[in-house]
């Protein structure tokens, strides 16, 4: 689950860490009381605009604008709020800009990159800094990977100030600079344990000319699966920046993603829903796209899942692909038959069910009259659903 | 032979009495897997499923009294990372950890104490693992197996069983078939598995099904180039699978490139694995792989 800026900021406050402050508006009438609360309580002339979406790269898309007098930081806010952002994080039809932050301005002496997160090969959770700080740093990751400090932390010990210690130095921090850095990249490891984060980010953690350490942006990203003692964390979701379809997909229980072909399907368990959309397209065609009506499919989530696919109206034909081990494929069958007779058959529906109860469940829908395709194998299921996709 | 399980393995069930653990349990007492007990706390002293299985307050409890020395876990995830440090600390050699949804935080900490006690742990978020026609430790149907010669090792549930069905389909068999799961941080990977069934002498050849992310699917395969004599066929799910939509560079940082679908079918055919480029080639490329 991922949350806005100023939503990281707060959390980064409440742990200690020295931010970037700032408020957020979702009203342009509020702009302007905004943009002079700001000034006032932060003693700044200028301010910075930053459009709150759940992607990275904002800045080269237009969505941070420093901005040095109050005409200028209402003029940027204007055009930011509402505004569709592209940047090479978003896809290629970026994201509405629905929340502004205006926030203080500071004199940066350096800018540093730094992270937190799991190193899946070696099971530990690895801490990244690096002096090369900006929207470069995967290029640093590639070419110059040196220039990338890592501390390994083994989860039983926790961060010790030695970890700290190699990191700051890394960075060529002395002095205060330097204490006060060991200080926040602590804090900075408490946090990403507090919250069952998945990845902390801050890009860029920046000297000032005062030598202070302050966080610029925060990044999270939380694991799904520790939601469930994590409540505080759970209520910052912003539905807006998830898709509508995918989001009522989510209600059911179903893992839904939409595609742009023309070919639906519904399939039981992800690598085999996935499987089934490669060999769609081996086949021609184009999925429309991914979902995984779980282990436990019954009648009611073939029903939903029916709904879901028939909601976009790009689908030409549905593919349903079941293995049934847990999944018993009468049940499934049933589904089916229930979810044509509500919504009506507008397209071709091919299906293939293997596994529990298999031949019962062809025998049903063979019985039921209704214009089902039935498919024997995969590659004869993905051959059918392009056929009848490219006919219907 | 076979892999990780017999029917000599003597099973101990944590969460036996959960809805989803009584009723696999029965699922896998019908197979003829040896389930010689289930823990649940606070209901030690009981027996379930028609007085066949005595229930213990803890797995220390229930190997004291019946030997057991493998565990398969269906207990909630919030309490899953414990189910396994429990097993673990209490001697458990091999634990199966079929619960979907363990906190990730945990499973890093659960992961540390199992590798410090050398227990093997399969999962979590994961089918199990069945010998055929001698001990089904996990959630598969089955009746779809058939005893014979071949390994199956895959990180997904049902396409284990598309394998499964491929391979019976064009008459071979399968010694062991393993789902190790999909999630950030598992027990076995896919080398500790392919070392496994290198070293069975019963199975002759094994089908090895990655997904996109991660870089297991390789190291699996530059394993195998150097280590594997028995011939080895390969499938990635998730060719037409979109990039998703990323926060941050920190995962990109960490993983680095070569965990599209693309990357590792090719990493994978240079180290000599026959890939499958068709999931519905699984079957007919096994049985071409063995007469080569």
């Amino acid at each position: 689950m991922k949350i806005h800026e100023f939503q990281g900021k707060d959390i980064f406050k409440s742990y200690g860490i020295p931010i970037q402050d700032g408020y957020v508006i979702d009203h342009i009438d509020d702009a302007l009381p905004t943009i002079k609360k700001v000034q006032k309580e932060f003693k700044t002339e200028a301010v910075v605009v930053k459009a709150q979406i759940h992607a990275g790269g904002r800045g080269k898309g237009g969505g941070v604008k420093y901005s040095p007098t109050t005409e200028v930081a209402l003029k940027n806010t204007q055009e930011m709020l509402g505004m569709n952002l592209i940047t090479p994080q978003t896809g290629e039809n970026g994201q509405k800009v629905r929340k502004v932050y205006i926030t203080q301005a500071l004199d940066i002496k350096k800018e540093f990159y730094c992270a937190i997160t799991l190193d899946r090969s070696l099971a530990k959770d690895v801490f990244m800094v690096s002096s090369e700080g900006g929207v470069e740093i995967e290029k640093v990751a590639e070419e110059t990977p040196e220039k990338i400090i890592k501390v390994w932390i083994d989860p039983l010990v926790g961060m010790k100030p030695f970890h700290a210690m190699k990191l700051a130095n890394g960075l060529g921090l002395t002095g205060e600079a330097n204490k006060t850095a060991l200080k926040v990249f602590i804090k900075m490891y408490n946090c990403y344990m507090g919250t069952d984060a998945s990845i902390v980010e801050i890009n860029p953690l920046i000297l000032t000319e005062t030598d202070e350490i302050v966080a610029l942006d925060a990044k999270f990203n939380f694991d799904g699966n520790a939601m469930f003692r994590q409540k505080e964390i759970a209520e910052l979701r912003d539905t807006n920046e998830e898709d509508p379809t995918e989001l009522e997909a989510s209600k059911y229980d179903l893992n839904y993603i939409k595609l742009d072909g023309n070919v639906g399907c519904m399939v039981n368990g992800a690598g085999l829903a996935m499987a089934t959309m490669d060999i769609i397209k081996l086949a021609g065609g184009e999925p429309a796209n991914f979902l995984d009506v779980g282990g436990a499919a019954s009648a009611e989530t073939v029903k939903n899942g029916f709904k879901i696919i028939l909601s976009d109206d790009h689908v030409k034909a549905i593919l349903i692909n079941i293995f049934g081990g847990i999944v018993r494929c009468d049940r499934v069958a049933n589904g089916v038959i229930k979810a044509v007779e509500e919504l009506g058959l507008k397209v071709p529906v091919v299906v293939r069910l293997e596994g529990t109860n298999a031949e019962e469940a062809k025998n049903i829908l063979s019985e039921s009259g209704l214009d089902i395709i039935p498919a024997n194998d995969m590659k004869d299921a993905a051959q059918k659903v392009v056929n009848a996709a490219i006919n219907s | 032979m076979s892999i990780l399980v017999n029917k000599k393995s003597k099973v101990v069930v944590q969460g036996i009495t959960g809805s989803e653990g009584s009723f696999h349990t029965t699922q896998m007492i019908g197979y003829g897997t040896n389930i010689v007990a289930g823990v649940t706390p606070g209901k030690g002293g009981q027996t379930v499923l028609e007085s066949k299985v005595p229930v213990y307050n803890s797995v220390e409890d229930a190997i004291k009294e019946t030997d057991a020395n493998v565990s398969i876990i269906f207990v909630p995830p919030p309490f899953a990372a414990d189910a396994i440090i429990e097993a673990s600390e209490a001697g458990i050699e091999l634990v199966v950890c079929i619960t979907e949804g363990v906190p990730v935080h945990d499973m890093v900490k659960a992961k540390r104490i199992i590798d410090q006690n050398k227990t093997k742990l399969v999962g979590p978020n994961c089918p199990g693992i069945i010998t055929v026609d001698e001990c089904k430790l996990g959630i598969m149907p089955g009746f779809i197996c058939k005893k014979g010669n071949i390994g199956v090792l895959s990180k997904s549930g049902t396409l284990t069983y598309e394998a499964i069905g491929q391979l019976v389909n064009v008459g071979l068999g399968q010694t062991t078939a393993i789902g190790i799961g999909g999630d950030p941080i598992i027990g076995t990977t896919m080398i500790d598995a392919l070392k496994l069934f290198e070293e069975d002498p019963e199975t002759d050849g094994v089908v090895l099904i990655g997904e996109i992310g991660g870089q297991m699917e390789n190291d699996a395969a530059r394993w195998t180039k150097e280590n594997m004599s028995k011939p080895v066929v390969g499938f990635i799910a998730g060719q037409t699978a979109p990039p998703g939509r990323r926060m941050g560079h920190a995962g990109a940082i960490v993983s680095g490139g070569d965990d599209t679908a693309e990357a590792k079918m090719r990493i994978m055919t240079e180290c000599g694995i026959s890939v499958c480029e068709s999931v519905a080639d699984i079957g007919e490329k096994m049985k071409l792989a063995l007469q080569n």
